[in-house]
């Protein structure tokens, strides 16, 4: 593919893979897939797995993950500079996050003016409850075997996985201890029990 | 100001790891606990707002800060900050780094952080849950709105919307007589 075209299209894929990427990062990543491996071919599909498995292991929302990693890769693929590829990376996160802003603003300036009109009120009366709901959802889904170990009784991983879990429930929660450090202790516990035994 | 929102968001996007949720507990420590941003009831409606819009959470979540706290320049900051770090690892890996991911001590750590990024969430879902106005006619709500989520695997937007079309029901046929 030549010249101007690929980064019109790597910004039109992306900009739309924003727009209609309804349901966070796991949502989005069938989108993400049917787009830039079966469409336009940027990636193969066993480089779309390393970039599921990189998001993972990284910080970061998946989108924006997924979007400066395929960046790169479509403008490499294309056989252009690496300085090019770094300018596809910026490219795409920028395109994934613009329809973001324009929805997002235009959202807001309605909400804070109607914020006190009974009806608005009323909604968000609504919402609150459901909200409560979804992070619960949120913390069982995420009780999975990829994230706590193997489900059976003789994985050493489970059971080091629910005291890790117990143990930063009981710091966060009881001990008002700030995620930031719950989070660097975790890496560490595990980072040295796993690599001692 | 806005170098303080761009840094704090940057701190925000460096620990969000596994997944949008993941942000929930940081954003709520530094927004709500130590900055004094937004209040927690401002933290569930800005979820809600977030969650239904299309896109990426995180980011959708920073825009909405940012404008309440400091306008369309607040908006800019937080969503670059939360974004930044992001954008420099997922470079220094396609640049640098083929085989990072192999790397048996990197798994390892990440093998500690998984579990307690889980009980992350937790924490801030019973702290919210008390500022969510349950009563004994509400309790059921979140219950039965993990469950769909959880076991039947609905997708949150349409339990949102459907939150939305009958409290605009409720004001119409109730409220607005009244």
């Amino acid at each position: 593919m030549n010249g101007i075209v690929i980064w019109m299209k790597l910004f039109w894929t992306f900009f739309k893979i924003g727009l209609f990427g309804f349901g966070g990062g796991y949502g989005m990543l069938s989108l993400i897939q049917n787009e830039v491996v079966e469409k336009q071919q940027w990636i193969s599909n066993a480089e779309f797995t390393d970039i599921v498995a990189v998001s993972q292991m990284t910080p970061g929302p998946i989108g924006i993950n997924s979007a400066t990693y395929v960046g790169f890769k479509a403008i490499e693929n294309a056989g252009m500079t690496r300085t090019q590829a770094v300018c596809g990376s910026l490219l795409a996160s920028f395109s994934v996050m613009l329809p973001s802003f324009i929805l997002m603003l235009l959202i807001s300036a309605f909400f804070m003016h109607y914020k006190n009109h009974r009806s608005v009120q009323t909604v968000l009366k609504w919402l609150r409850p459901v909200v409560v709901g979804m992070l619960a959802a949120a913390v069982l889904l995420l009780l999975n075997e990829e994230n706590l170990g193997t489900f059976s009784t003789d994985n050493l991983q489970l059971y080091v996985s629910i005291g890790l879990f117990a143990l930063a429930f009981v710091a966060t929660y009881f001990w008002k201890i700030g995620p930031i450090k719950v989070i660097l202790l975790a890496g560490l516990l595990g980072g040295l029990f796993y690599s001692l035994i | 100001m806005l170098f303080d929102l761009f840094i704090t968001f940057f701190k925000i996007g460096l620990f969000t790891i596994g997944g949008g949720y993941a942000m929930i507990p940081l954003l709520q420590r530094e927004v709500v606990e130590h900055k004094g941003w937004l209040k927690d009831e401002d933290f569930l409606d800005l979820m809600a707002i977030a969650q239904s819009a299309p896109g990426v959470f995180v980011v959708n979540m920073s825009i909405f800060v940012g404008y309440r706290v400091r306008g369309k320049r607040g908006s800019v900051a937080c969503a670059l900050g939360a974004a930044m770090p992001s954008i420099i690892i997922i470079l220094a890996i396609a640049l640098f780094a083929g085989s990072y991911r192999d790397n048996e001590i990197v798994e390892n750590v990440f093998k500690g952080i998984r579990p307690a990024v889980i009980a992350l969430i937790l924490t801030p879902t019973i702290r919210l849950a008390s500022k969510a106005g349950l009563n004994k006619w509400t309790w059921w709500v979140p219950v039965v709105t993990a469950l769909l989520i959880w076991w039947i695997g609905v997708s949150p937007v349409w339990i949102i919307l459907a939150a939305i079309v009958g409290a605009i029901l409720y004001y119409i046929l109730k409220l607005r007589k009244a």
